[in-house]
């Protein structure tokens, strides 16, 4: 192989040193996971009710206070859940310097959209404007 | 981006199949993991037959076996020969372990030698490992202490002592971080369970005074947090220590500093 570099190994195992982040990303993770448990229950059992009713009945339902907010929530953890695991996944398999930033940044924003879309929809409906 | 096949010079190919040994009645076959950087050869698996009844119980045994009675050029480490020294680490019937305390009676049908997975190989069954200790470097697996050091020595309660079992027989083989996904794929960055228990010895060491350091060196999405506990650390350590609780705790502590 071509020497491109001389550094010791100690040099290169240190790079650029401690982060000073992580347990943030770790906890994060965590909470959106516990909070998921109940509220991804809940959104099966909100969509399964939804199942053979007229669009009138559909808006409404997903439209009244507990439901709409359980909803929010249920699309809030999960979407923010998704966030940190896509990024986990890019960082363990992308290794080429531009791809994997792209990837990152493309994470953050299908996240943003995705986010900002669903929970659109449900106040729409539980504004109706 | 992602590699899915290894690259031309790297595939592994079918070696040289060495005659079994005349008269021997109990046998067992080898297939070894062989490449030497002299000749420009890619890997390739050789297959030896070993005589059972002129050689000792474990795969160690059969390996030196095979180097006295038919191929001297056979590299391997070893040097104990009781597990204490973790020199013959390799991945034997798919499992990294020690090849010193792995009974041949354990493996079913030919017994399969490879070095280590995923470290660059030297020759045969040696790994570099220069990263692997270098990585047990930057913890700095040493007591760090400001107060004056006391005229005879730092003393230990019992129940403090007894909070290092599990961690202080580790011997650095190398069996758990080369048999972790997350160590495979980013070597350079994740310290890899070896490191990360011994990381771990020197925080909860009532002598040590250097425990916020310690956590501040780890703190980092990759050096710790790179491990989502697949817990093949736990599973392939010879010497049944338990790494990946070891990682478990250093996390909490960092939730204990920070959140709770």
């Amino acid at each position: 192989m071509k020497v491109t570099s001389i550094r010791t190994p100690l040099a290169k195992v240190r790079g650029l040193g401690s982060a000073k982040s992580g347990t943030e990303h770790w906890w994060e993770m965590r909470l959106t996971a516990i909070a998921l448990v109940p509220l991804t229950f809940a959104a099966v059992v909100i969509v399964i009710s939804l199942i053979g009713r007229n669009h009138a009945a559909v808006a409404q339902i997903l439209g009244s206070p507990l439901v709409a907010i359980i909803m929010l929530l249920f699309i809030y953890s999960t979407t923010l859940h998704m966030r940190l695991g896509l990024q986990s996944v890019i960082e363990d398999y992308v290794h080429g310097k531009a791809m994997k930033t792209a990837l990152l940044i493309a994470n953050t924003f299908l996240t943003i959209v995705l986010w900002l879309a669903c929970t659109y929809a449900i106040l729409k409906l539980s504004f109706g404007v | 981006m992602v590699e899915f096949t290894l690259p031309k010079n790297s595939r592994v190919t079918d070696g040289k199949v060495w005659p079994a040994p005349v008269g021997a009645a109990n046998t067992r076959e080898f297939r070894v993991y062989r490449w030497n950087p002299d000749d420009g050869k890619n890997p390739h698996v050789d297959t030896f037959t070993v005589d059972l009844d002129d050689c000792g119980p474990m795969v160690l045994d059969a390996l030196l076996w095979i180097k006295n009675k038919i191929d001297p050029t056979l590299t391997f480490r070893r040097s104990c020969r009781e597990g204490i020294c973790g020199s013959c680490a390799m991945n034997i019937d798919g499992v990294n372990t020690l090849a010193c305390t792995k009974d041949l009676g354990e493996i079913k049908g030919p017994v399969k030698v490879n070095p280590l997975p995923h470290q660059p190989v030297v020759k045969d069954l040696v790994p570099d490992l220069t990263n692997f200790f270098a990585q047990h470097a930057l913890v700095q697996p040493w007591l760090q202490t400001d107060t004056v050091a006391p005229e005879k020595e730092w003393t230990q309660s019992r129940e403090d002592r007894e909070k290092l079992d599990g961690l202080y027989e580790c011997i650095l083989c190398a069996c758990c971080s080369t048999s972790c996904p997350e160590y495979w794929w980013n070597p350079d960055r994740y310290l890899g369970p070896a490191a990360l228990l011994h990381a771990y010895r020197w925080v909860i060491d009532s002598r040590d005074e250097a425990s916020g350091e310690r956590l501040d060196l780890l703190e980092d999405p990759f050096r710790l947090y790179r491990c989502v506990t697949i817990m093949n650390c736990s599973k392939a350590c010879p010497k049944s220590l338990n790494p990946a609780k070891a990682i478990a705790e250093l996390k909490k502590l960092m939730i204990e500093r920070q959140k709770t």
